[in-house]
């Protein structure tokens, strides 16, 4: 059966510095699969390497089969891969629907028209309004997103990533800095998510990890300590000497 | 190669090296603070000019001594730009390039209208002390003796500058911030301190710069317009927070300007342009920046 | 920042968008003395409009902005007095497509570089062709200028007269037709995605969007308006000289958009008329306090009122509408 994603090989090196060794990695299509590892162990580089925003010293990647290795950001995002960044990097001064909106024109082609008005485009925005939907944000559509809650935002954040329909969607820390009254919130929408998409989220917070993950990654320094279902991973002694040894990690 | 082409060379090289050093003092200033603050600072001809006027001001109106007026020029301009620092500048620090873009065209603006207020449209004579007149003999030639002071002394504050950034704990601290400023400040690092004394350090120098230059580079209230374009040049080609690579430009822009306009009259300053596109193109960081 | 467009935008002419045009007519008829000083707002408010594009649309910083204008007006003027080319519709013509291959061609190099890069690009291109326009004087008329620009009626009726008054409406009607055209331009998926791609570019290029084939169109249609603006002003003023493409009308350029609003179409109107304006009554009288005037409103305006007149009367209307 062929990966949704899959990684041969994967080395990153700045000079001297390796933050990437030999990466082989295998994403499921439906796939819940949790990559963790300490601080700097090169986890947020892995991802920025995937989606192209990062290019790799050597390696192959693929998408659907398909080798995307030596294609730009946007080749692979037509190819459905999307992401969802660590830091909210979301048009602040535009409103939630338009957010939404301008990834799924870009998806649908409109993007790119210059006669008709934007809001001419009613499936467009419809789309928009209905994905908005199912993450509980359709009232706030036309709020600004710098007005929102945080927790929100990072609801947005998703959102603007499920426009494009991806087949393989990464999740760089989706709860992070989210206040525990808000995270329930996004813990939904991720229990939610629809089942065909092969989703990897990158995570600190164990109980999200455990609760989520079907296959669990540990990445430490650059490589690949082992993988597994989550049982193994939490009897495993050196994922605990990793986090509870010289590193002195929760 | 035949004597009657060596002489306008040596000339051009001579020539085109004083011209490129005067930039470089004027420019290097511009590049640290750019490369250390992120700051797009257009108006940083302002300083030079500034410090061209302290000069003749000081010089024809009050009789100073030529050194007494270049050190005036580099601590008055230097003082200036810590007040206008510590008010206007700092503010902007984390605004967007267009802000600091057209705030600093704003600084252009009243800086070129006080200075028509005060001195007129008309260029500044520079007078220069006896003993820098005249005609200097080197190597078998004559050549301008103040160009000859000019090459001296800008090479001795250059070298003085290079060690000090090489040397001190403020240059080490500017190398690091350059570098990586979010980590600097982690370690410790005063960056506002750091920022001000760097930007008084840079503009001191292009007050100096200017007016050791006044005879090359014209002192009028234009001036902050007229040579943006050469002062950004340096850095741009140089590598922005480089220090070496605004030297090298500087000079391969001095003297290819002066053989372009010696040898290439009808083209002007045409050659300089189109080689700086095809440089940035190349290297869009520079011949020396980083993240090429 | 307000800004126009978007996914639920309302895209009907609100009646006060019908205002400038209003106002321009009312000035035709009710102060014909003042015509040429009102043919050169139209042509402004046209080159502040194209710089709105790039700069408060795409986010774009250029001050390279004079290079559009400049070439428009010398292929304007050159094909005028030098070529025999009289017809002022076939001028424009020309000068739109100087401006356009000028646009694709520099803008698909240079628009690979941000920052400094890109600033610099800008300045060396217009700096190219100011050294151009300065020694080819046997086509350019070097620093003296190309006078001698002979315009033929529009379609064959329409005199440029004495008084400015064809000049006037003709730059009026041109105005009008490309503000037709930007306006609609905002409102579509492509002028939203400007917007993306000024709010965060980052983010841009998550989705997918081809932001460097966008950021090229756009500079392209604006370097082509920028050309035509400059062809209107050597239909005006009957003569072309260096300072269209010098720096310090690029700087009043900016200081004319800034002043009115950046990013919202009506800044361009507004930046533009108050500042001709205030500059053809003060700065005659006090033409270096004018200057000083400028810089300060220019470091006053970034420091407290981004927005500019645009943003001060949003922030009136919003307290007014509190009030009330």
């Amino acid at each position: 059966m062929i990966a949704a994603l899959e990684t041969r090989g994967l080395c990153k090196s700045f000079g001297a510095l390796t933050v990437a060794a030999d990466i082989n990695f295998r994403l499921d299509t439906g796939a819940r699969h949790a990559l963790i590892g300490p601080n700097g162990a090169g986890k947020t580089t892995f991802v920025n390497m995937l989606t192209g925003r990062l290019a790799s010293s050597s390696g192959r990647i693929l998408l659907g089969g398909e080798d995307v290795t030596a294609l730009a950001q946007s080749a692979r995002v037509k190819r459905g891969l999307g992401r969802t960044f660590q830091i909210n990097t979301l048009f602040r001064e535009l409103s939630v629907l338009d957010n939404i909106a301008l990834g799924v024109a870009e998806r649908r082609g409109d993007a790119g028209r210059v006669w008709r008005p934007a809001s001419a485009y009613a499936e467009t925005r419809d789309e928009s309004m209905a994905l908005l939907a199912t993450l509980g944000l359709a009232d706030d559509a036309t709020q600004r997103v710098r007005d929102l809650p945080y927790g929100k935002q990072r609801l947005v954040e998703i959102a603007i990533a499920l426009g494009l329909r991806p087949k393989v969607l990464l999740l760089d820390e989706p709860a992070a800095g989210v206040p525990s009254l808000e995270s329930e919130r996004i813990l939904e929408a991720l229990d939610q998510l629809p089942p065909e998409i092969a989703i990897l989220i990158i995570e600190h917070d164990m109980d999200l990890v455990f609760r989520f993950a079907r296959r669990i990654t540990v990445l430490v320094q650059g490589e690949v300590l082992v993988e597994g279902a989550p049982e193994e991973i939490a009897a495993d002694r050196r994922v605990h000497q990793v986090y509870l040894g010289e590193g002195g990690h929760g | 190669m035949d004597t009657s082409l060596l002489a306008p060379l040596v000339s051009v090289v001579f020539h085109g090296s004083a011209f490129g050093m005067i930039l470089y003092v004027i420019s290097v200033g511009l590049s640290v603070t750019m490369g250390l603050m992120g700051f797009t600072n257009l108006a940083h001809g302002v300083f030079a000019m500034a410090g061209g006027y302290v000069l003749t001001t000081a010089i024809s109106r009050f009789g100073v001594p030529f050194p007494v007026a270049l050190a005036l020029a580099f601590i008055a301009v230097a003082a200036a730009s810590v007040v206008l620092e510590r008010l206007l500048y700092s503010r902007l620090y984390t605004a967007g390039e267009l802000e600091q873009v057209l705030f600093t065209i704003g600084l252009i603006f009243m800086a070129v209208a006080v200075a028509r207020m005060i001195y007129g449209t008309l260029q500044q004579p520079v007078l220069l002390p006896q003993y820098l007149k005249g005609q200097f003999p080197l190597l078998g030639r004559d050549f301008p003796t103040y160009r000859v002071f000019l090459i001296g002394f800008s090479t001795l504050m250059i070298i003085a500058l290079w060690f000090g950034v090489e040397r001190t704990r403020w240059g080490a601290m500017v190398r690091a911030a350059v570098d990586n400023r979010a980590m600097a400040q982690s370690v410790g690092i005063n960056t506002r301190r750091l920022f001000t004394l760097t930007f008084a350090l840079g503009s001191g120098l292009a007050g100096l710069g200017g007016a050791l230059g006044a005879e090359i580079i014209a002192i009028q209230p234009t001036y902050p317009f007229e040579n943006l374009v050469y002062f950004l040049v340096v850095v741009a080609v140089g590598g922005l927070g480089s220090l070496r690579g605004p030297f090298v430009a500087a000079l391969l822009i001095g003297i290819a300007d002066t053989g372009c306009k010696y040898w290439l009259p009808q083209y002007g300053a045409f050659p300089i342009y189109v080689a700086t596109i095809v440089i940035l193109l190349w290297r869009p960081a520079g011949l020396f920046g980083r993240r090429a | 920042m307000k800004h126009s467009g978007g996914y639920s935008a309302d895209t009907r002419i609100r009646w006060t968008e019908w205002l400038p045009w209003a106002i321009a007519l009312a000035g035709f008829f009710l102060l014909p003395e003042y015509l040429s000083l009102g043919a050169r707002i139209l042509i402004y408010i046209l080159y502040a409009l194209s710089l709105d594009l790039i700069l408060g649309y795409a986010g774009i910083i250029t001050l390279g902005h004079s290079a559009f204008f400049g070439l428009g007006a010398y292929v304007a003027g050159i094909l005028a007095a030098r070529i025999g080319i009289t017809d002022p519709m076939l001028q424009l013509v020309a000068a739109a497509a100087a401006g356009a291959l000028l646009g694709i061609f520099t803008g698909a190099i240079i628009l690979r570089t941000r920052g400094l890069t890109l600033l610099m690009l800008t300045l060396a291109i217009t700096s190219v062709l100011l050294e151009i326009a300065n020694k080819a004087t046997a086509l350019t008329g070097g620093a003296d200028g190309l006078s001698g620009v002979v315009i033929t009626p529009i379609l064959g009726y329409f005199k440029f007269d004495l008084y400015g008054k064809t000049a006037f409406l003709w730059c009026l009607l041109v105005l009008f037709a490309v503000w037709w055209l930007v306006r609609r331009l905002i409102y579509s998926p492509f002028g939203a995605s400007l917007t993306g791609v000024r709010e965060n570019i980052v983010r841009m290029h998550a989705i997918g969007a081809p932001v460097y084939l966008r950021m090229v169109l756009v500079y392209t249609f604006s370097g082509t308006i920028a050309g035509i603006a400059g062809a209107l002003n050597t239909q005006t003023n009957q003569f072309v000289g260096l300072n269209v493409l010098g720096f310090e009308s690029a700087g009043e350029l900016l200081v004319m958009l800034i002043l009115g609003g950046v990013g919202r179409i009506y800044g361009a109107f507004a930046g533009p008329l108050v500042y001709l304006i205030a500059q053809d009554w003060l700065a005659k009288q006090f033409p270096e306090y004018w200057y000083l005037g400028i810089g300060a409103i220019l470091v006053i305006v970034v420091m407290f009122a981004r927005g500019g007149i645009l943003g001060i009367a949003d922030r009136l209307a919003r307290l007014i509408g509190k009030s009330a």
